[in-house]
C-alpha cells in the first residue's frame, strides 16, 4: 500500500496562507498571554512547581461537594482556598490549593491546616493522594533554569546545523521550531490550562520533534541541490517537500497515534503533557513545512534582492 | 558475505542478551511475580512514579557563622585582659552581618598592642581593621573562610540527614546539594509519604549530654529495682534513664540509670568528636570537643566534682558511665572497654548527632504510593497501547518489511530499559516522555529507510541495490536528525536538573538505541532476507 505517490504540490506557492495561518495562532496565543500577564502576572497560568504555593489532592471514600469543603475549610480560618474537582467525578478527588505563602518558614503549614480542617469539620474519610508546597524562590530558579537549558541547546542546534549545512539552515530550523513553542505555549493560554513540570518535559519532546522533521526536509533539500545545480531554489524547495511528504505524513501520523493514545490513556497526571504533544506535533509537522522551507527560499530571493550572488545556500559539500 | 552477515547476527544477539540482562539481571525465576520483582530492582522509578517525599531545605548557614563568632567574642572576652588591655565591650553590630564582631572602647593608647594581639591570634581567620581614636576595632571573617565555613556547614548537614535517613531504612535516598539555590539540600526519600514523620526525623536536633549519676554508678537491673532503692519514687530533680550496660560485665543487657535532671553540658555545647588510638594501657576511647562556653561550665563541674561518675547519654539513652579523674575543660576523653566498632559508632553519632545550622523547608512535595502506581500504570498501558498501534500500522503499510521495522523497534526498547538498568539512571515521568521521542524517531528511522527503498525500486533498481542504496541515502539524514537531538538532550542533561534531566537521560540512550537499531539491525534484517531471494522475486515493501 502506498500514499502519495508522485505528489506535486506548489507548497511554496501557499506561502501567503501559511504566513496568515502561523499569524493568526501566534498573535492569538501572544494576545492571550498578555491578558494573563495583566491579570496574574505571567504569560500562561503556571503549576504550582512554578508559582509556589500548596496543594494538596485529596481522595475522599464518599462523593465530595466543593461547597462542604469551602465551608470546613473557611471555619479553620483559611483564606482563599482553591477548590477543585479533580479527574473523573467517580475518583472522588479534589483538588484544594493555597497561594503562596509569605512566610517561607511555613511551607509545609498549609497542608496541614488543609488536612486538619478536613479532619475536624468535613465528615467524610479521605487518603492525601499528592501533596505540594512550594516556596516562591524555589520555584523562580527551576523556571529559570529550565529556560536557560532549553535556550542551551537551541543553540547548541543551530551550531550543528551550521556546522553540518549553513548557517541560514540552523536559523530557519531554530525559528520553526520557536514558533511551535510559542503556538503550543499559546494553546495553554487560549484553554487556561496550567503549564508544570512534567509540560516542560512535553515541550522539550515537541522541540525535538520539529527539529527532527525540519531537517528530513533540509537534508533532501540538500541533496537535491547537489544533484540538480540548473533547477531554481524554489522548485527544488518543493520537490524536496514533495518527496519526503509519504515520510512526514506516516511519521507524524504515527508519532500523533502514540501521543494520542498518551491523551486518552494517560490519565489526568498525563493529562497537561499530552495535550502539549497532541498540538506540538501538529505545528511542529506544519512547521517543518510551512515554516522552516520557505524561509530558505525567502532568505535567498532577499539575497538576490541586494543584487549579491544568487548562491544556493547549500553549496557545502558533505562526506558520504 | 553470508559469513559477515552471520557475525553481524551474532552482535545482535549479543546485545539482546547484555541488555535483557540490564533489565532483568538474573531472575530468580520466569514468572511474571519474579520478572517483576527483578525489573523493579534494576529500574530506578522516580518519585513521581513510585511514591515518596521530595524536600527541599534551606540551610541557614548564618547559624553556624553565629555559632563561630559567639566562640571568637568569647575568646576575645579573655585574651584582651591577659594581654592587658582594658575595654569597653565586644558585640556583634548587625544581626544581618554575623561575620563581623567589633571591639569597642579599647585603649586608644594601646593600639599598637590592641592590632597585634588581634592579628597575631585572629590574623588568619579575620581581618582586622579600626584602631581610631575612640577604640574600636571590626574584625570580620574573611571571605574564604566565611565560604569555607558555609560549604563545611552544608557538607556536615548533609552527613547527618544522610545518617538519619540511612537508620529510618530509606532504601535508595536521594541526599544531595541542591544545585540552583545556595546551601539548599536536596532530599528525596522513596515510599516514605508521609511527610510530618519525614520532617521530624531528619530535622530533629538529637542531643548528646553529660548527665551527674544520682544513684548507682552501674545501674539497676530493672525499674523496679531503681525505685525499690530510691524507696518508691524518683527524686523530682532527677530521672530514670536505660542504657547499655557498663564495664567488662557488657551483657548486652539494658540498664537503668538513676541521673540529674538537668545536664552538665549537652546538644549544642559539643563541637566536634573522634575516635583516639588505643593507648598504652590497651583501653580505646573517643575524643570530645567542647565549645568555649560549654567547656567553662564543664570545667567548674568536673574540678568540684572528682570521683564523681558522669552518664553520657544519646538521644535519651545512657551510653557510658565514667569516673571524673580531674578536671576537664573543652577536651576530653570517653574510656572504656569498648570495640573499635563501638567507638567508631559512638564517635560518628557524636558528630553527626547534631545538626551544624537550622533547615528551613523550601519545597515539599510528596506523592502517595498509589498515585505513582496509577501513573505508572495508565503510562504503561498508554505506551503499549501506542506501540501496538504503530506496530499494527507498519506491517499494514509496509508488509514483509514491517515485521524489519517491529523487530527493531521492540529491540530498541530493550536496549533503552537495558541502558537504564546498567546506568542506575531513574526513570521518572518526563523520562516516559523521552520514551515517546525515541519511539518516534525509531519510527521516523524506519520510514525514512523503506521510502528510500521504495523510490529506488521505482527507480526501477533491483531488491539488493534497491536496499543498498536506500539505506546509503537515508543515512546521513538519520544521523544529522539523531546527532541534532542527542547534542540538545546532552545539554539539557548538562544544565537541566530534576525533571529536565530525567527527559535528557531516557532520550540520549533512546537515541543511541536508535542508531544501533534503524542503521544497523534493520539492515542485517534485509539483507539476510534478500539473501535468501531467488532471482527476480520482489521485495515486499
Amino acid at each position: 500500500m502506498e500514499l502519495f505517490r508522485n505528489v506535486n504540490v506548489d507548497w511554496l506557492g501557499k506561502k501567503w496562507y501559511f504566513l496568515g495561518f502561523s499569524l493568526i495562532f501566534s498573535v492569538a496565543g501572544i494576545i492571550s498571554m498578555g491578558v494573563h500577564w495583566a491579570q496574574i502576572g505571567s504569560p500562561v497560568p503556571l503549576g504550582v512547581d512554578f508559582r509556589g504555593g500548596t496543594q494538596v489532592q485529596v481522595q475522599f471514600q464518599n462523593a465530595p461537594d466543593v461547597n462542604g469543603i469551602r465551608r470546613a475549610t473557611e471555619a479553620a480560618g483559611i483564606k482563599d482556598a482553591h477548590i477543585v474537582a479533580y479527574d473523573q467525578a467517580e475518583k472522588r478527588e479534589m483538588l484544594i490549593s493555597l497561594p503562596e505563602q509569605s512566610d517561607e518558614v511555613t511551607v509545609d503549614a498549609g497542608r496541614k491546616q488543609i488536612v486538619d480542617a478536613l479532619h475536624a469539620s468535613y465528615n467524610n474519610p479521605f487518603t492525601v493522594r499528592n501533596v505540594q508546597a512550594v516556596g516562591p524562590t524555589v520555584g523562580k530558579q527551576l523556571e529559570k533554569q529550565a529556560g536557560l537549558a532549553t535556550l542551551y541547546s537551541l543553540l547548541g542546534m543551530l551550531v550543528y546545523l551550521w556546522f553540518r549545512f549553513e548557517l541560514i539552515y540552523g536559523v530557519a530550523a531554530v525559528v520553526a521550531v520557536f514558533h511551535d513553542t510559542l503556538i503550543t505555549v499559546g494553546f495553554f493560554a487560549l484553554t487556561n490550562q496550567e503549564i508544570s513540570l512534567t509540560v516542560i518535559a512535553a515541550i522539550l519532546t515537541l522541540v525535538g520533534y520539529s527539529m527532527n522533521d525540519t531537517i528530513v526536509v533540509f537534508d533532501r533539500i540538500r541533496e537535491n541541490l547537489r544533484l540538480t545545480r540548473r533547477e531554481g531554489l524554489t522548485d527544488v524547495v518543493n520537490r524536496s517537500i514533495n518527496q519526503t511528504l509519504s515520510r512526514t505524513v506516516l511519521t507524524s501520523g504515527l508519532t500523533f497515534l502514540t501521543v494520542l493514545a498518551l491523551y486518552l490513556f494517560g490519565g489526568q497526571v498525563l493529562h497537561g503533557f499530552s495535550f502539549a504533544l497532541v498540538v506540538g506535533i501538529l505545528i511542529g509537522t506544519y512547521s517543518s513545512i510551512a515554516v522552516a522551507a520557505p524561509m530558505l527560499v525567502a532568505y535567498q530571493d532577499w539575497r538576490a534582492s541586494k543584487g549579491k550572488a544568487a548562491v544556493l545556500p547549500a553549496a557545502k559539500r558533505t562526506k558520504a | 558475505m553470508k559469513k559477515n552477515l552471520n557475525g553481524k547476527i551474532a552482535i545482535i544477539f549479543g546485545v539482546l542478551l547484555v541488555c535483557l540482562y540490564g533489565i532483568f539481571g538474573l531472575p530468580k525465576g520466569v514468572t511474571g511475580a519474579a520478572l517483576q520483582a527483578a525489573i523493579t530492582e534494576r529500574i530506578h522509578l522516580g518519585l513521581d512514579l513510585r511514591g515518596g517525599a521530595h524536600l527541599i531545605l534551606q540551610v541557614v548557614v548564618n547559624d553556624a557563622v553565629n555559632a563561630e563568632t559567639d566562640n571568637t567574642v568569647a575568646r576575645i572576652q579573655q585574651d584582651l585582659p591577659v594581654a592587658k588591655i582594658t575595654f569597653g565591650s565586644v558585640l556583634k553590630p548587625d544581626p544581618a552581618m554575623p561575620q563581623m564582631i567589633r571591639i569597642l572602647g579599647a585603649d586608644p593608647a594601646k593600639s599598637g598592642d590592641v592590632r597585634n594581639e588581634l592579628s597575631n591570634r585572629y590574623g588568619a581567620e579575620y581581618d582586622v581593621t579600626g584602631g581610631g581614636p575612640d577604640g574600636t576595632w571590626t574584625l570580620t571573617m574573611k571571605p574564604t573562610q566565611l565560604t569555607d565555613l558555609q560549604t563545611r556547614t552544608v557538607d556536615q548537614t548533609i552527613d547527618t540527614i544522610r545518617d538519619r535517613v540511612d537508620k529510618l531504612g530509606v532504601s535508595e535516598p536521594v541526599i544531595q546539594k541542591y544545585g540552583l539555590g545556595e546551601n539548599q539540600i536536596l532530599v528525596e526519600l522513596p515510599g516514605v509519604d508521609d511527610p510530618d514523620r519525614v520532617r521530624d526525623i531528619i530535622q530533629s536536633t538529637s542531643r548528646l549530654e553529660v548527665h551527674e549519676v544520682a544513684g548507682n554508678s552501674a545501674g539497676y537491673a530493672s525499674e523496679q529495682e531503681a525505685l525499690t532503692s530510691l524507696g518508691g519514687a524518683v527524686p523530682p530533680d532527677q530521672m530514670l534513664l536505660h542504657g547499655d550496660s557498663q564495664g567488662l560485665a557488657s551483657d548486652g543487657q539494658d540498664h537503668i540509670f538513676l541521673v540529674k535532671r538537668v545536664s552538665i553540658v549537652g546538644g549544642k555545647d559539643f563541637r566536634d568528636a573522634s575516635a583516639i588510638a588505643a593507648n598504652d594501657t590497651g583501653r580505646q576511647g573517643v575524643n570530645f570537643v567542647l565549645t568555649n562556653n560549654g567547656g567553662e561550665r564543664f570545667y567548674d563541674y568536673t574540678s568540684a566534682h572528682i570521683g564523681s561518675y558522669m552518664a553520657i547519654v544519646l538521644g535519651d539513652r545512657v551510653k557510658n558511665v565514667a569516673v571524673i579523674k580531674g578536671a576537664i575543660r573543652d577536651n576530653g576523653q570517653i574510656e572504656g572497654q569498648f570495640s573499635k566498632e563501638q567507638i567508631d559508632a559512638l564517635s560518628f553519632t557524636l558528630r553527626t548527632g547534631a545538626l551544624p545550622a537550622s533547615l528551613v523547608e523550601k519545597e515539599v512535595r510528596t506523592v502517595g504510593p498509589s498515585l505513582g502506581a496509577d501513573s505508572i500504570k495508565q503510562g504503561v498501558i498508554a505506551a503499549i497501547a501506542g506501540m501496538l498501534a504503530v506496530m499494527a500500522f507498519m506491517l499494514f503499510y509496509y508488509r514483509g518489511s514491517g515485521i524489519n521495522a517491529d523487530l527493531a523497534l521492540f529491540l530498541n526498547l530493550v536496549i533503552l530499559l537495558g541502558f537504564m538498568g546498567f546506568s542506575h539512571a531513574t526513570l521518572t515521568l518526563p523520562g516516559i516522555a523521552g520514551v515517546i521521542l525515541t519511539i518516534g524517531m525509531g519510527v521516523d528511522s524506519n520510514v525514512l529507510i523503506f521510502e528510500r527503498i521504495r523510490e529506488e525500486i521505482r527507480a526501477g533498481k533491483g531488491p539488493a541495490q534497491a536496499v543498498d542504496q536506500g539505506f546509503a541515502h537515508a543515512w546521513i539524514t538519520i544521523v544529522d536528525t539523531h546527532v541534532t537531538t542527542i547534542v540538545s538532550a546532552a545539554i539539557l542533561f548538562m544544565f537541566g536538573t530534576g525533571p529536565v534531566k530525567g527527559f535528557a537521560v531516557t532520550l540520549v540512550f533512546g537515541l543511541l538505541a536508535n542508531l544501533f537499531t534503524a542503521v544497523f539491525v534493520s539492515r542485517v534484517i534485509f539483507d539476510s532476507h534478500v539473501n535468501h531471494k531467488l532471482a527476480g522475486q520482489k521485495l515486499s515493501i
